[in-house]
């Protein structure tokens, strides 16, 4: 039998470098889409027999885009190697803070620099003004929003973590600082600006969705399971929670389930063609297992979102699929805007509470040598398990990172829409930016799946099934 | 008194004391020469060259040379500070040395020292040698990567400790610091509360379990570069 194959390399404007392939059959049709990621770093090996108090301002190295997501997840599993079951006040609410003020910046920065373009000009307008550079000169308001609401969730990471990107603010245990009350002032002066911006970008996503939903609704979408942490209430917790797994119509799977345990769950998968892990649900195997996580899982998984704003606007969500799971992939980009405002509503509810300011910063336990950190980072669900030995080196090392959860999902995308719209042998430039736009709701950091480096250019090849490159293009 | 001297140092006379080396005088005189082996506690060695002056046209290294009336001494030269960039950042390359996560950072004086002298990447090839990583001891982490071979511990054992923890060991560039126990350091008489436990002038020697307790910004480093108290006593 032969196929044709078809590549994208590299893909632009997200987080990493991937390279798509799309193979064709004997017909020239779509046969499969693989999403490659070809480069490797092997955290998980080269932190073997480093301090266990090291590790969450080493790992964080693997991004510098949400570091602050694995500096706290890394951070919460070395609390449990320390045996602290639950941190002070004072602790948990800085470290809250610093991971909403992670999320406030992270999102802004995906949906104003990264995903806007293509909302605000159309998926077929031309790659030169189809960028950050043509938004701000079309769109100057909302260009200087994002850079602002970006630098404000940036200042709380480093009012936090003690610096901007990487910072070294949670150690094993608790704290190494409380807000002072002049942060905490600057930070309230801004904050009711922020929320208001939170909502007007709310409503861009929103407007966006339901205007463009007959195009949407089957671009690169497909039903899926969902995964995400939720509070033991059920509501929407980014910091901590349990798992809760749901079906494409919102039945679940398994509901409040103590992370600690999460490798009886959750399983990986390894195929030749990429570094990326394919993570799915032991229960189901791999076949149906697979999951999505991120925002549009959050929005779907939750009972409730525990800010008023936020929840409303869950409902309003809910409410296009009458109250049931969300499984249009270009509605990420709504349920990011919906987390966004939520981030803007909590960093106000923690900036007012006088705990932050608390001098208790440190917890002690009984040493344990075995231990699990979950967080819901920006991108999804953050799997951090380590083992410690009595010498206190670090000896296992296991990191499940948003995007490998999303893997399958975005596989599926593409093929999704190379189904649509490939036709014949060739890389049409509308393909290519398809291809890259399916790929970008997931908002992928390829550079921590892999705990991989570099930009994120795109290369797409196509290719027959006897291996035959019959086309190829290259976006930089 | 009768043992004080005059020296000259980059052209400004001061007094000394007979019996001090020429780093002592210039502390108290509140002209920084920067230094690593050097430990005010310690006996000077002379053994990192990061101290080198040019003392009657020759260079010494001033932790050992002991002063003389008359002496003229270059310390902040254009050739000097070339030569003792050379010789940190030689330092840089010969251990594993990732600032980026070493819970020192802020508080190393190799890493205050690049700072001072504006070393932002080194100029030389990384060698990225194997070293080994010593966690045996319940309550001290030797970690081999970041040792630079100054002998503060050997000497901090030896001089203040009463005891023989450490050693060099080994010639040239497999030249490294040997504990003398069985097989590591949790063999050996070493006690948390020992000098030879907190003089170490950069990541090599830690306690374990303090980590990132101290926020940055708060690191002795944040607050002033490396010399600045010398020179802050300058009349």
């Amino acid at each position: 039998m032969t196929t044709k194959k078809i590549t994208i390399e590299p893909v632009t404007r997200v987080e990493g470098h991937g390279k798509v392939t799309i193979l064709l059959d004997e017909e020239g049709q779509v046969s499969q889409a693989r999403l490659h990621i070809v480069e490797f770093r092997g955290f998980e090996r080269f932190i073997q027999g480093r301090p266990y108090w090291e590790i969450p301002v080493l790992v964080q190295r693997l991004c510098g885009i949400c570091p602050v997501s694995h500096h706290l997840a890394a951070a919460k599993a070395m609390d449990g190697i320390v045996g602290v079951d639950v941190l002070t006040p004072t602790a948990e609410k800085m470290r809250r803070l610093m991971h909403y003020g992670q999320m406030f910046q992270s999102h802004a920065l995906h949906f104003f620099h990264l995903v806007s373009p293509d909302l605000l000009f159309g998926f077929d307008a031309d790659p030169l003004e189809r960028n950050v550079i043509g938004v701000a000169q079309k769109f100057p308001d909302l260009a200087v929003q994002g850079v602002m609401m970006r630098k404000y969730g940036q200042e709380i990471i480093k009012a936090t973590a003690g610096k901007k990107i990487h910072g070294t603010g949670a150690v094993p245990g608790g704290i190494n600082k409380n807000l002072s009350i002049e942060e905490r002032d600057g930070f309230l002066k801004d904050i009711d600006q922020m929320i208001e911006w939170c909502r007007a970008s709310l409503k861009i996503a929103k407007d966006y969705t339901l205007e463009h939903i007959g195009e949407l609704a089957d671009f690169g979408s497909f039903d899926s399971n969902h995964v995400s942490l939720v509070r033991e209430d059920g509501a929407m917790d980014l910091y901590h929670g349990n798992l809760r797994a749901i079906t494409s119509t919102g039945e679940k799977i398994f509901d409040q389930v103590d992370y600690q345990g999460y490798f009886k769950y959750i399983a990986e998968e390894v195929r030749s063609w990429s570094y990326m892990k394919f993570p799915f649900i032991s229960s189901l195997g791999p076949e149906t297992g697979w999951y999505r996580v991120g925002p549009l899982s959050r929005v779907n998984a939750c009972d409730f979102i525990d800010t008023p704003e936020a929840e409303a606007a869950r409902k309003d969500f809910l409410s296009i699929t009458d109250g049931k799971p969300n499984n249009i992939t270009m509605a990420y980009h709504w349920a990011r805007m919906i987390e966004l405002l939520h981030s803007g509503e909590k960093i106000r509810e923690l900036l007012n509470d006088p705990d932050l300011q608390g001098t208790d910063l440190m917890a002690k336990g009984e040493r344990r040598g075995e231990s699990v950190g979950l967080i819901e980072a920006p991108r999804g669900t953050l799997f951090h398990h380590y083992k410690v030995d009595e010498n206190d080196q670090v000896t296992m090392a296991n990191l499940i990172v948003s995007t490998t959860n999303n893997n399958t999902p975005m596989n599926l995308a593409v093929e999704g829409v190379a189904r649509k719209y490939l036709s014949g042998a060739e890389i049409t430039e509308g393909l290519l930016n398809r291809v890259e736009v399916a790929i970008r709701a997931y908002d992928p950091c390829l550079s921590c799946a892999t705990h991989a480096m570099g930009q994120m250019p795109l290369v797409i090849e196509l290719e027959d099934a006897a291996g035959n490159t019959l086309d190829r293009r290259v976006r930089g | 008194m009768s043992d004080a001297i005059k020296i000259t140092i980059d052209g400004k006379e001061i007094e000394a004391q007979l019996g001090q080396t020429i780093l002592e005088a210039a502390d108290e005189a509140g002209i920084y020469i920067p230094r690593l082996c050097s430990h005010p506690e310690l006996k000077p060695i002379g053994s990192c060259r990061v101290c080198t002056v040019v003392c009657d046209g020759r260079p010494q290294a001033a932790c050992v040379k002991p002063v003389m009336d008359g002496m003229v001494i270059e310390n902040e030269t254009p050739e000097l500070l070339q030569h003792r960039r050379n010789i940190i950042d030689m330092m840089f390359v010969e251990g594993n040395h990732f600032c980026m996560f070493c819970e020192k950072s802020g508080n190393c004086e190799l890493q205050a020292l690049a700072y001072r002298f504006g070393i932002t990447a080194p100029q030389y090839p990384f060698q990225f040698p194997e070293k080994e990583v010593d966690a045996s001891h319940p309550d001290i982490l030797l970690d081999h990567n970041r040792c630079i071979m100054c002998a503060r511990c050997v000497r901090a054992s030896q001089e203040l400790d009463g005891k023989n923890v450490f050693q060099s060991i080994g010639r040239g560039f497999d030249r490294k610091i040997g504990v003398n126990g069985e097989k590591a350091l949790g063999d050996t008489d070493m006690a948390v509360a020992d000098r030879a436990a907190d003089i170490c002038p950069v990541g090599c020697i830690i306690k374990k379990r303090v980590g990132f307790e101290v926020p940055v910004g708060e690191r002795l480093y944040d607050k002033a570069p490396i010399g600045s108290d010398i020179e802050g006593v300058r009349s």
